[in-house]
C-alpha cells in the first residue's frame, strides 16, 4: 500500500515563500487526509508541491508506489468551464495525454466505468459550458480517477456539491481509497466532513502546519481557537459521532 | 477498482455514442475537404476568360491533352494564385486556433494581437524607406521586414502573457495597443512616403493574391506542413489547455513549455502568409471559431477543421472577389469579412452549440 511523508516542505512564488517546512507523519494508503485550515493558508500550495508543479524546499518521499511521481494525481478547483468539449471527451483527454491518438475500446470502457461509478453517465454527451458548478466538480472527479492515481490531491472537492451529492462522494472516496489502497488528500473547509470521513488531519495556517494527526485528536476546540479564530466545540452527536458546533467567532 | 456511489449505470451505451460522434465528426471534415476541393476548381475557372469546369478538370488531370493557353492559364498562372489562397487561409486559420487555444482568449487572432499592423509597418519600412531589417536578402526587403516585425509583435505578446498577474484581458489589451501603435506608425511612414510608396502601402495593407507565385506557394505551404504535424503531436495536451493551466498541470503537461513552443510555430504561421500577401484580417479569428461550432475543441478534429475552415474561407473569398466586379479581381483582404461575416452570423444564431 502506497503511503508519502514530507519533509521539511516549502514552496515559493517568486521571492515570496507561501509554505515552508511542513513535515508530516507517514499518510498511509487505505483511507482518506483531511487538509483544513483558512483561506489563503497554504493548501493549494501544499498539493501543487506534492505533485510537483511548483518548486520549493524539503523532500516529498513515496513509499510503495507502482507508479513513481507519475502516480501522483492532483484535482484542482479550476474545472474548465470555457472549452467547447463533451464531459466525455473532457475525461477522455485525462486518460490519453502522453498516448497516441488512436482510442482504443478499452480506454473508452474505462471511462464508461469511472463515469457509472460517480452517477453521471447521463452527463457524457453534455458539453462541460452547460453544466453546473457541483457537476464540473463531479467530472473532475471523474478526470482524475480515470488515470488510477495512487496518491490523490482533491483540491475542495465537495465545494460546490448539494449535501446529498458531499455526503456521497466522501463516502465514495473513503470505500474507494479502502479497496484500492490509494492515498487521498482532500482540502475541506467543512470540519464535520473531515471528523466524519477522515483517519488523519493535517491542519496548515499561514504557510506551516499548525497540527496534525489522528483527525478526533486535531480538530479540537483549542485549535478551533487559535487557526480559525472561532469559539465552537466538539462534542458527540446522538448517534455517538463527533461534530464541531461553533458558538461564535472571537 | 469497482465502488459505485450507487446504482451503477452501464458504460455501453457512452461507448456507442462516442464513436458515433467521431464519426460524424470525421464526416463533416470529408465535407470541407470536398467543397475545399470544389472552391479550388471553380476558383482556376474563373478569372478574365471563363472556363468552363470540366476544362479544367481536365487541364489538371491530363494536362497534355489540352490546349496549350489554357495549360499555360491554369498551371502557371491561376494554379498559385488558388492555392495560395489555401495554404494562406490555413496557415493564418491555425494561427488563430492555436492563438485562441494557448492564450485562452476568443479573441485572439494575428489581426487582433497586432502580428498583421506589426507586419504591415515592417512592410512599409521596405517600402517607404528603404530600409531592410535583415540587410542580407535585401531583394527580399518587404516579406523579411514584414516576417520580422509579426515575428516580434507575437513574441512580444507570448511574453506578456507568461509574466505574473497578467490576465487575458490584458493581452487582448496590449494586442489592441499594438495595433494603434503600428497603425500609428504606418500612418506616419504613409504620410512621409512618396506617391508611388504610398500606392504600394495602400495596396500591400489591402491584401492580394495576384502577386502569388509558385515558390511562395511552397514556402508557405512547407511551413503549414511543418506547423500543422508539431500541433498534432500535441493534439490532447494542446485540448487539455482549454481547460485551464492548473488542470493541464495536473495531467502532467509542461504548460509554459508548451505554450512557448506553440507561440513560436504560431508566430511562424501568422508571419510568413501576412509578409508574402499582405493584410487579411478575417480568416484568422473566424476560421477557427466556425472549426470550433463544427467539431468542437478536441485538436485531433479542431485542428484539421480549422485548416479547412480556413482555406475554404479564403478561397470562397478569391472566387467571389472574381465575380463581384466582372474583369476586375478586388484585393481579397476587402472581400474577406464582406463574405465571412454574413455566414458566421448565420452559424452564430442557428448552432445551438457554444462559440466559446
Amino acid at each position: 500500500m502506497v503511503s508519502l511523508t514530507l519533509e521539511k516542505v516549502g514552496a515559493n512564488y517568486g521571492r515570496r515563500t507561501v509554505l515552508s517546512d511542513v513535515n508530516t507523519g507517514l499518510l498511509r494508503g487505505g483511507g482518506l487526509t483531511a487538509v483544513i485550515g483558512p483561506n489563503a493558508a497554504g493548501k493549494s500550495t501544499l498539493f501543487k508541491r506534492i505533485a510537483g508543479l511548483t518548486s520549493g524546499p524539503g523532500t516529498v518521499h513515496l513509499s510503495d508506489a507502482a507508479k513513481g511521481p507519475e502516480g501522483i494525481c492532483y484535482m484542482p478547483q479550476d474545472t474548465g468551464a470555457n472549452a467547447v468539449l463533451t464531459v466525455y471527451e473532457s475525461v477522455l483527454l485525462s486518460a490519453k495525454q502522453g498516448s497516441g491518438w488512436k482510442v482504443k475500446d478499452g480506454e473508452l470502457a474505462e471511462i464508461d466505468r469511472v463515469l457509472g461509478e460517480l452517477r453521471i453517465a447521463d452527463l457524457a454527451f453534455r458539453d462541460l459550458g452547460e453544466l453546473s458548478g457541483g457537476q464540473r466538480q463531479l467530472v473532475s472527479i471523474a478526470q482524475a480517477l480515470v488515470r488510477r492515481p495512487e496518491v490523490l490531491l482533491m483540491d475542495e472537492p465537495t465545494s460546490a456539491l448539494d449535501l446529498f451529492r458531499q455526503i456521497e462522494v466522501l463516502g465514495f472516496m473513503k470505500r474507494l481509497s479502502a479497496q484500492s489502497g490509494m492515498a487521498v488528500l482532500i482540502a475541506l473547509h467543512d470540519l464535520n466532513h473531515a471528523l466524519r470521513y477522515c483517519d488523519d488531519t493535517i491542519v496548515i495556517s499561514g504557510g506551516s502546519v499548525a497540527a496534525s494527526g489522528r483527525t478526533h485528536e486535531v480538530i479540537t476546540a483549542d485549535m478551533l481557537r487559535s487557526v480559525y479564530r472561532v469559539e465552537a466545540r466538539v462534542e458527540a452527536c446522538s448517534m455517538g459521532r463527533p461534530v464541531v458546533i461553533v458558538d461564535g467567532s472571537l | 477498482m469497482m465502488v459505485a456511489m450507487t446504482d451503477q449505470v452501464s458504460g455501453i451505451e457512452g461507448r456507442g455514442r462516442y464513436r458515433a460522434l467521431v464519426l460524424r465528426r470525421l464526416l463533416l471534415i470529408f465535407c470541407l475537404l470536398g467543397a475545399l476541393f470544389a472552391s479550388v476548381a471553380v476558383d482556376m475557372a474563373l478569372g478574365p476568360a471563363n472556363y468552363p469546369l470540366a476544362d479544367v478538370l481536365t487541364a489538371l488531370s491530363r494536362p497534355e491533352t489540352v490546349s496549350d493557353q489554357l495549360r499555360v492559364v491554369i498551371w502557371d498562372i491561376r494554379m498559385p494564385i488558388a492555392l495560395m489562397a489555401v495554404t494562406v487561409g490555413a496557415s493564418l486559420s491555425v494561427a488563430g486556433a492555436q492563438m485562441q487555444t494557448i492564450l485562452a482568449n476568443p479573441l485572439a487572432s494575428p489581426f487582433t494581437l497586432g502580428i498583421s499592423a506589426a507586419a504591415s509597418f515592417g512592410a512599409a519600412l521596405g517600402l517607404v524607406a528603404g530600409i531592410a531589417i535583415f540587410p542580407v536578402a535585401v531583394s527580399y526587403m518587404v516579406p523579411i521586414n514584414a516576417f520580422l516585425m509579426a515575428m516580434l509583435a507575437a513574441l512580444f505578446i507570448h511574453f506578456a502573457s507568461t509574466m505574473r498577474g497578467v490576465t487575458v484581458e490584458t493581452i487582448v489589451l496590449l494586442g489592441i495597443a499594438l495595433v494603434f501603435t503600428f497603425n500609428a506608425a504606418l500612418s506616419l511612414l504613409e504620410y512621409l512616403a512618396s506617391e508611388q510608396a504610398l500606392a504600394a502601402v495602400v495596396f500591400w495593407t489591402m491584401g492580394s493574391l495576384t502577386k502569388a507565385t509558385w515558390p511562395k506557394v511552397w514556402i508557405t505551404g512547407a511551413v503549414l506542413l511543418f506547423a500543422v504535424p508539431l500541433f498534432a503531436r500535441h493534439a490532447w495536451a494542446l485540448t487539455a489547455l482549454r481547460l485551464g493551466d492548473d488542470k493541464a498541470a495536473s495531467f502532467g503537461i509542461n504548460v509554459r513549455r508548451l505554450r512557448l513552443e506553440a507561440m513560436m510555430t504560431v508566430s511562424l504561421l501568422a508571419a510568413i502568409p501576412v509578409s508574402f500577401v499582405g493584410t487579411i484580417g478575417f480568416v484568422g479569428l473566424v476560421g477557427p471559431h466556425i472549426a470550433r461550432m463544427l467539431v468542437g475543441e478536441d485538436q485531433r478534429f479542431f485542428l484539421p477543421a480549422s485548416v479547412l475552415c480556413g482555406a475554404l474561407l479564403l478561397s470562397v473569398t478569391s472566387v467571389v472577389s472574381k465575380m463581384l466586379i466582372p474583369g476586375a479581381v478586388l484585393p481579397i483582404g476587402v472581400i474577406t469579412a464582406l463574405v465571412g461575416v454574413p455566414f458566421f452570423f448565420v452559424l452564430i444564431f442557428t448552432n445551438r452549440r457554444r462559440a466559446w
